[in-house]
């Protein structure tokens, strides 16, 4: 549905046609009663009928007690990116109820627990009473299960009148309990006599109704950006992961931890392969990470913004150093603690230039789930190839809310593990004569060949430094050494690009309008670009997914007349690295930015290109 | 590449490895600095127990302390990381390869101050590492600022009088609950040693607090980190000998009932005779009484002040493979295509 107009209109007596597969649940409850397995139910249910469907958790940074919001956008053209308005919302929060009032279009619909006494000032939706206490008195549950419980009578209710499928429900129950069987019952049994109310005592008046699809979702699974991040390194062959808790990255870490013992138990002596460290703050945890990839580990950790501030200095450390690790940084809404709960692309330049002096570090964008999945092997293998830290940047959104989104693909190539020489490796240097230094150019690519502790030949050995180094490790401060070893960094990073993932073109021909777009903002932009085409204006699409720019996002600079660079944060963080990468064409580059902890709609996508192309035209 | 080897020369060790295969760069501290002696004794002691440098590997923060790895062991691999933040570079690195034995060498700035975090997280997780804080009250290579363990009263050039009181590296240790605990004195060489070689064979973590002076911004005599404090005021808690596994123990000179011996985890022992107290490094109450004691009489208490040797080390509670994690192939690391066609298929 689009987002700002009414969808329909009821009249007095007459009936709307039906609205299928295409429309907006807001769900709003207290933080920490335990809607979060509610919210998932429907929208699994929903994914299993085939339906494409959206999640997203709009949570407060608190444990139990303030208004936590949930929005399942269900859309059979497969679009997933947020809507600004809602057709349905079921209150269970008195505290927020009025406010949710003012979210619904015209013509939409409230199911309310029946408790809320409060006045409904909307006259133009239709609402539904819910029994909520009496049904959970009736059900015979334990008084303390009572308040989780209470969320499975809106799924009954709003179950039965959408039409939800019973046995996709109770599938979706089976997964989040994983099957076992007394908790499913329980919940299900709820579920179930809400229904039955339902069928019993409610009149359907609205026109919103869900059916069975098919096409729309094959090979694709459900799931959230940070079991993906965590599941792609497991299969990356992570070996160490130092990490400290930080909302919204702690669920990448704990998912390493669940899934270690699952997939990372040797096949041969049934022992772990990897391990995890909770540490004691991220300047910890970085360093651990950055011992454990200097010493041949494939090594990663996880935060957030905050985090990656303070690992700044050890990352410039490992930048100079040339260690390898892999930092996924889950963004969230900054400067300084900002909103924590929150969604932003705001790390951009930050991660670009962490640390003092020069540097610049490689950062994959993934852009959906199963891309999270896929970097979590691929930087591991870009990191050891490069011989740096290679940072990914995931946001809240990507990381916490689930997705549907394409099954994961197994690595498609053996493991890259760089240039390291063990001992047969330096003895036949030795032998044939040859030099080897830690920081020699050899090949000639800005890469040289390293050695990890361990290594057991006498001549492997070098002390590793932050401090001025020459090309055999050795302590240095002559100029020509310094500027020497940084350009070659310098360059070894600039010409990393084909280690790393390329740019994905949308193109309906050639275009004059050209839209960049990193990491989540991608289902925002594509459904605005669709709308835009509606509005006879025709754009290509480029999603960059890794930085430094491959030349195809020159490319596109130069061949476009304008270029909106979509993200969100307020200064246009991509645009500007894209202006200090390509002066030449910075001049064509328009900011499209916006920040507020939400993530980017369509309408704001496509409005604020129609205005720019308004004023040029 | 170097193999162990029985044969046994009079200026070879057991693995017949000379002296200079032991040895580093040149030292760039000052002449007289107390840390020279400690590379030096680093050297012999991992020369007499017959440790490969291929082994061992370094790690340092910032500082001078943390300059001088470069200076001993130019066979072993190192790292000179961040300031204050050595601990979690070697908990890194070690998990790599367990087998191979960390050295960390810190200074009472990058361990005291902004290391103090660190400091107390790697011994509370009780990391098998020798964590060695080379402490002279000073910050050197910033030219001689007051450093936390300075005592309070310490008048220096510059800096005027210290008003503080000092942090005690000993007893923050034992309050972290480490495992090993010792104090020496850099211009005590034959102690200094042989509690090099019991830190070495310590299952777990091993805190030396060596006192060492800073002959250009810190040796004035009535201090507690100068050459002619230490001289004067040094209190051995003990006579000490560290007995190598391997060797048979033969005690000529510790007469019965006035020595005392810790079996380490390797097999090896320490043996301590008893001096003017009988105290017992396995009792942490009679620990932290020694260091209070000493406190209120400033004396310079040297020796080993706490031990256990019975405390699993960091790496043994994750269940991990035998060998160096850094050495196993792909086919170990990578799991199968079906285990992510399971995980697809519960994703649906």
């Amino acid at each position: 549905m689009s987002d700002e107009s009414p969808s329909h209109v009821i009249g007095a007596d007459t009936k709307a046609s039906p609205i299928v597969n295409d429309f907006c649940i807001t769900i709003s409850t207290v933080n920490g009663s335990g809607s979060a397995t509610a919210n998932n139910l429907l929208l699994r249910a929903l994914f299993r009928m085939g339906i494409p469907v959206s999640g997203k958790n709009i949570f407060p940074s608190n444990i139990q007690g303030l208004p936590t919001w949930y929005t399942i956008r269900l859309s059979k053209d497969g679009y997933l990116a947020r809507l600004e308005k809602d057709d349905i919302v079921i209150a269970m929060n008195p505290a927020s109820f009025s406010r949710e009032l003012d979210y619904i279009l015209p013509g939409g619909v409230l199911f309310y627990a029946d408790d809320i006494k409060q006045e409904i000032t909307r006259t133009d939706i239709i609402t539904y009473p819910m029994p909520v206490k009496k049904l959970i008195k009736d059900a015979e549950i334990a008084p303390n299960m009572r308040d989780y419980i209470a969320n499975m009578v809106y799924v009954g209710v709003v179950g039965h009148m959408l039409g939800i499928s019973m046995e996709e429900l109770y599938a979706a129950l089976d997964f989040h309990f994983k099957g076992k069987k007394k908790a499913v019952d329980s919940n299900f049994g709820v579920i179930k006599a809400a229904a039955e109310w339902a069928a019993a005592n409610l009149e359907k008046k609205d026109p919103y109704r869900v059916e069975r699809m098919s096409g729309m979702t094959d090979d694709c699974i459900m799931a959230d950006g940070n079991t993906a991040a965590a599941l792609g390194a497991l299969f990356g062959g992570l070996q160490f992961s130092g990490w400290y808790p930080i909302t919204p990255a702690t669920s990448l870490a704990e998912s390493l931890n669940e899934y270690l013992p699952v997939l990372r138990k040797d096949p041969e002596t049934g022992k772990l392969t990897c391990i995890v460290v909770q540490s004691e703050d991220e300047l910890a945890a970085i360093g651990m990470t950055i011992g454990a990839g200097w010493a041949g580990l494939r090594s990663m950790t996880s935060t957030s913004g905050p985090g990656l501030s303070l690992m700044s200095e050890y990352l410039g450390l490992a930048y100079y150093a040339e260690v390898p690790c892999v930092i996924w940084d889950v963004q969230r809404v900054g400067p300084s603690t900002g909103l924590p709960t929150r969604t932003q692309q705001g790390d951009i330049t930050q991660a670009y230039f962490n640390g003092h002096g020069d540097t610049q570090f490689v950062m994959l964008i993934p852009g959906s789930v199963s891309e999270c999945f896929e970097f979590g092997w691929r930087a591991l293998d870009v990191a050891e190839r490069l011989q740096t830290p290679v940072i990914v940047m995931s946001d809240l959104d990507l990381g916490m809310n689930q997705w549907m989104t394409k099954k994961f693909e197994y690595p498609d190539r053996p493991m890259d593990r760089g240039k390291v020489l063990w001992e047969k490796d330096i003895e036949a240097l030795v032998n044939a004569n040859k030099e080897w230094g830690r920081y020699l150019d050899i090949d000639g690519d800005g890469i040289p060949y390293r050695t990890v502790a361990g290594n057991k030949h006498p001549r492997s050995a070098y002390f590793a430094r932050g401090t001025g180094h020459d090309e055999f490790g050795r302590y240095s401060e002559e100029p020509e050494v310094w500027e020497r070893v940084l350009d070659r960094i310098a360059r070894k990073i600039q010409n990393s690009t084909k280690y790393l993932p390329a740019p994905v073109l949308t193109s309906d021909g050639k275009c004059d309008i050209g839209i960049i777009v990193t990491g989540s903002a991608e289902p925002a932009v594509m459904e605005a670009h669709d709308q835009l085409k509606q509005k006879g204006i025709a754009t290509d699409v480029l999603r960059i997914r890794s930085i430094p720019f491959h030349a195809e996002v020159e490319d596109f600079l130069r061949d476009h007349e304008r270029v909106y660079v979509v993200e969100l944060n307020r200064d246009g963080q991509i645009r500007q690295l894209l202006m200090i990468n390509y002066p030449e064409f910075a001049t064509k580059t328009v900011k499209v930015a916006h920040t507020d902890g939400l993530a980017l709609t369509a309408k704001w996508v496509r409005e604020a290109i129609e205005a720019h192309e308004e004023k040029v035209s | 590449m170097t193999s162990p080897t029985a044969v046994s020369q009079s200026n070879v060790n057991l693995v017949g490895l000379s002296r200079s295969d032991y040895r580093g760069a040149a030292s760039t501290l000052c002449q007289g600095c107390g840390h020279n002696g400690i590379a030096s004794q680093i050297v012999a002691a991992l020369y007499e127990m017959n440790v490969i440098p291929e082994n061992v590997v370094k790690f340092s923060g910032i500082g001078c302390s943390s300059k001088s790895p470069t200076y001993f062991l130019s066979r072993s691999f190192g790292f000179n990381g961040l300031h204050g933040r050595m601990p979690s570079l070697a908990l890194g690195a070690l998990a790599a390869d367990t087998s191979l034995k960390g050295i960390g060498v810190s200074g009472d700035g990058d361990s005291a101050s902004i290391g103090m975090g660190q400091f107390k997280h790697i011994i509370r997780r009780n990391v098998p590492m020798v964590y060695i804080v080379e402490n002279n009250g000073v910050y050197g290579l910033t030219k001689g600022q007051f450093s936390a363990t300075a005592e309070k009263g310490l008048e220096l050039k510059k800096q005027g009088v210290n008003q503080f009181l000092p942090v005690d590296i000993c007893a923050e240790a034992l309050v972290a609950n480490a495992t090993f605990v010792a104090r020496s004195f850099a211009g005590d060489p034959r102690q200094l040693k042989e509690l090099l070689k019991a830190a070495l064979s310590h299952h777990g973590i091993a805190i030396l607090d060596v006192i060492s002076p800073c002959v250009t911004f810190h040796n004035q005599e009535n201090s507690i980190h100068s050459y002619t404090f230490g001289k004067e005021h040094e209190i051995p808690l003990h006579e000490l000998s560290f007995v190598p596994a391997r060797e048979e123990i033969t005690v000529e000179d510790y007469e019965e009932g006035s020595s005392r011996e810790v079996t380490l985890h390797d097999g090896s022992t320490i043996i301590l005779k008893k001096l003017d107290k009988d105290h017992d490094p396995t009792d942490r109450m009679q620990a932290a009484m020694v260091l209070e004691d000493a406190r209120r009489k400033n004396e310079l208490i040297t020796g080993l002040i706490y031990i256990n040797p019975n405390e699993p080390s960091f790496f043994d509670g994750y269940g991990l493979v035998d060998e160096p994690l850094n050495r196993l192939p792909e086919s170990r690391l990578r799991p199968s295509r079906e285990a992510l066609d399971q995980l697809n298929a519960m994703f649906m």
